[in-house]
C-alpha cells in the first residue's frame, strides 16, 4: 500500500464549508436546499446530529434564514446555505439580523441570475445583492474564497467575524469552488482560532440589550438563560423597545454604520502575488481568481510585469487600499463572472477606468482571456 | 513553473467516469503527495447523456482548475471524441475505446485504441469495470501517479465487497498497456 497522508483529504468546496462550520462551532442550520449548495446541507444534516447540533431543513428560505436568528439569539452559533433564488428571498430576514445585531452567517454559492438563472453553473454575480440586497442603510460583511482550502478557512473567519461584531456574514462561492474535488489538508486544531460572541456579566434586572459602550458591539444575551428583552427589525432604543424619538433613532443608526468602519481595516484582508515591481494590476475573487494567477504567472513567464490582488473580504472593500496602488499601477485589469460588479467598486478605488474581462455564460474565465488583455496594455 | 499535467476522461453518463476521476485524484493527491483536483461536468445529465470529468495534477498549488492543454484525453463515446479531440495538447495521449470510437481524428498525438470495454467483459467478466480497465491504462501509458497509489486510492473508493474486481479490472488494463509497449 501506498503510504497516505492521514491529514489529506480530497473534499470540495462545499463539502470543507460544512466541516469548517462545524469546526467554528456551528451547531443550527437552518435551510432549504438549491443547486449548486445542497451538499453543505446534505453533509450538515448528517454531521450535525453526531457532535449535538440540530439541523432543520425548513419550508422555504425565508423561514430558514428566520430560524438561524432565532437559533443564534439562544446563543447557538447558527448558519444557513442557498443560492441566487434563495439567497433573493433570505433579504429580508438578512436586514432583520443586521439590524438586530444577531450574529449568523449566510452561505451563497451563486448561480447565473437574474431569477431561476443557472442553476448548475458558476457566475459570480451576487457580489451587489450580498452588499445591498436588504433594504436600508445596513452593515455587512461578505467573504469570497477561491479554493477548497480558503472555503474551510473563510468559513471559520466568517464565523468570527460575526461572532465579533455581531453583523451578519455572507460567503459567497460559486459552482467552481463548491464541486471541485481538491487536496485539503486539515489544520491542526490548536491552530484554529475561534472567537465567541462576547456575553454580558450584568443582571438580567438591569441588562440592556442594545446598550452603547466604547467598542460600539453590544453585550450580548443568550435567551433561555434568564434573560428577557425585545428584539425588533423596529428602529429601537438601547433598551431593544421602538422608538421614533430622532435622537435615539440617529444614535441608533450612526452606531450600525460605525461598527464596520471603525473595524474595516481588521476586518479586510486580501493576498498579493508579484504586486512589488508591477506595471498591470490583476483584481480578482473567487474562481476567477485562480484563472487569474494562472494568468499573472504565465504573464510573468514572458517577462510581463503585472502583479496579482486577490480579494478576500469584498464587502467592505478596501478603497484605501487600492487607491494608494495606483500611482504606481499603469492598468487594472479585473475578471469576473458578471458584468463588472467588482471592476466598478475597483474605479471607485483608483478614480480612473479598469480594463473588463467578464463573462456570463456559465463558463469560468480561461486564463487565457486575462493573458490576452495582459499583452494588450502590455504593448 | 512546475510540473502540470491534465486529463480529461469523457463519455456517457453511468460509465463510472466521475469516479474514476476521483480515484486518479486520490492516488496523485493522498497517497503519491502530490497535488490534485477534479472536476466534472455538472447539469441536468442523466445516464447515457454526456459525462465528462477533469483531473489536474500538478508538484505546485493548482491555480486554474480545468483542463485547457490536455495531456490525456479517455474518450468512451464517438461524440466525446469528436468534441474533445481538439483540446489534447502536442504529444499528448488519446485513449480511445475501440468498441464505440470508429472515426479516429489526426492531429499531433499519441493515439492507444483498445476495445476497453470488450476486455472488461471477455477478460473480467464484467463490462461494468470498463472503467477500472481505462484507469489501469491511463496509469500505466502516463505514469503520472505510481501504480500503488492507485490500487489504494481504489479500495478506499469502490463499493465494500467488489475490491478485488475492481483491482483486477485495473491490473489487466495495466498491463496490457505495459505489454504492449515492451
Amino acid at each position: 500500500m501506498a503510504k497516505q497522508n492521514v491529514n489529506a483529504k480530497l473534499m470540495t468546496g462545499n463539502e470543507a464549508c460544512a466541516e469548517a462550520a462545524i469546526v467554528a462551532g456551528m451547531r443550527f442550520f437552518g435551510g432549504y436546499p438549491i443547486t449548486p449548495s445542497s451538499e453543505i446541507a446534505e453533509v450538515l444534516a448528517h454531521r450535525l446530529p453526531e457532535v449535538g447540533g440540530i439541523f432543520v431543513q425548513m419550508e422555504d428560505e425565508l423561514a430558514s434564514m428566520a430560524t438561524i436568528i432565532g437559533a443564534s439569539l439562544a446563543g447557538v452559533k447558527s448558519m444557513t446555505a442557498t443560492s441566487g433564488p434563495g439567497f433573493s428571498l433570505m433579504q429580508e430576514n438578512i436586514g432583520y439580523a443586521s439590524m438586530t445585531e444577531v450574529p449568523c452567517v449566510i452561505v451563497n454559492v451563486q448561480r447565473g441570475g437574474p431569477s431561476t438563472g443557472l442553476p448548475t453553473l458558476p457566475a459570480q454575480a451576487d457580489v451587489m445583492q450580498a452588499r445591498w440586497g436588504t433594504h436600508g442603510d445596513h452593515s455587512i460583511i461578505v467573504v469570497a474564497p477561491s479554493t477548497v482550502r480558503e472555503t474551510y478557512d473563510w468559513t471559520i473567519k466568517a464565523f468570527n467575524l460575526t461572532e465579533q461584531y455581531r453583523i451578519p456574514v455572507i460567503v459567497l462561492l460559486d459552482e467552481v469552488i463548491a464541486h471541485v474535488n481538491e487536496k485539503m489538508v486539515i489544520p491542526e486544531p490548536e491552530t484554529i482560532t475561534i472567537i465567541d460572541r462576547k456575553r454580558s456579566t450584568e443582571s438580567p434586572d438591569t441588562y440592556q440589550p442594545y446598550k452603547q459602550n466604547d467598542s460600539d458591539i453590544p453585550l450580548f444575551a443568550d435567551f433561555g438563560t434568564g434573560y428577557r428583552y425585545n428584539v425588533t427589525g423596529l428602529s429601537h432604543d438601547e433598551t431593544g423597545f421602538p422608538t421614533n424619538d430622532p435622537q435615539k433613532i440617529n444614535a441608533l443608526y450612526s452606531r450600525l454604520s460605525r461598527k464596520l468602519e471603525r473595524y474595516q481595516d481588521q476586518i479586510i484582508e486580501y493576498k498579493t502575488e508579484y504586486l512589488k515591481d508591477a506595471e498591470i494590476c490583476i483584481v480578482a475573487f473567487g474562481s476567477s481568481a485562480r484563472s487569474a494567477y494562472r494568468a499573472v504567472r504565465l504573464a510573468r513567464q514572458q517577462g510581463i510585469k503585472v502583479g496579482m490582488f486577490q480579494l478576500f473580504v469584498i464587502w467592505p472593500f478596501p478603497y484605501k487600499i487600492l487607491g494608494r496602488l495606483a500611482s504606481q499601477i499603469k492598468a487594472f485589469i479585473v475578471p469576473e463572472m458578471n458584468l463588472g460588479q467588482i471592476a466598478h467598486e475597483v474605479s471607485c478605488a483608483i478614480k480612473s477606468d479598469v480594463i473588463k474581462v467578464n463573462r456570463v455564460d456559465g463558463s469560468l474565465i480561461t486564463p487565457n482571456e486575462i493573458l490576452e488583455r495582459i499583452k494588450n496594455v502590455s504593448v | 513553473m512546475g510540473f502540470r499535467f491534465e486529463f480529461r476522461l469523457s463519455g456517457a453518463g453511468g460509465q463510472g467516469l466521475i469516479l474514476t476521476g476521483k480515484i486518479l485524484a486520490e492516488a496523485a493527491a493522498i497517497y503519491d503527495g502530490k497535488n490534485a483536483t477534479q472536476s466534472q461536468s455538472y447539469g441536468p445529465e442523466a445516464r447515457g447523456g454526456s459525462s465528462r470529468s477533469e483531473v489536474i495534477v500538478s508538484d505546485e498549488e493548482i491555480d486554474y482548475p480545468k483542463a485547457v492543454n490536455i495531456d490525456l484525453l479517455l474518450c468512451f463515446t464517438q461524440e466525446a471524441c469528436d468534441k474533445y479531440s481538439m483540446d489534447i495538447n502536442k504529444n499528448g495521449i488519446l485513449l480511445i475505446d475501440s468498441g464505440f470510437v470508429t472515426n479516429v481524428p489526426k492531429g499531433d498525438f499519441r493515439i492507444y485504441s483498445l476495445p476497453i470495454t470488450e476486455i472488461a467483459e471477455k477478460e473480467v467478466g464484467k463490462s461494468l469495470v470498463a472503467n477500472l480497465v481505462a484507469l489501469g491504462m491511463i496509469t500505466a501509458l502516463t505514469k503520472v501517479v505510481s501504480k500503488e497509489a492507485v490500487e489504494s486510492a481504489i479500495l478506499s473508493r469502490v463499493p465494500k465487497g467488489t475490491e478485488e474486481l475492481n483491482i483486477n479490472a485495473f491490473n489487466i488494463g495495466f498491463d496490457k498497456v505495459t505489454a504492449q509497449s515492451k
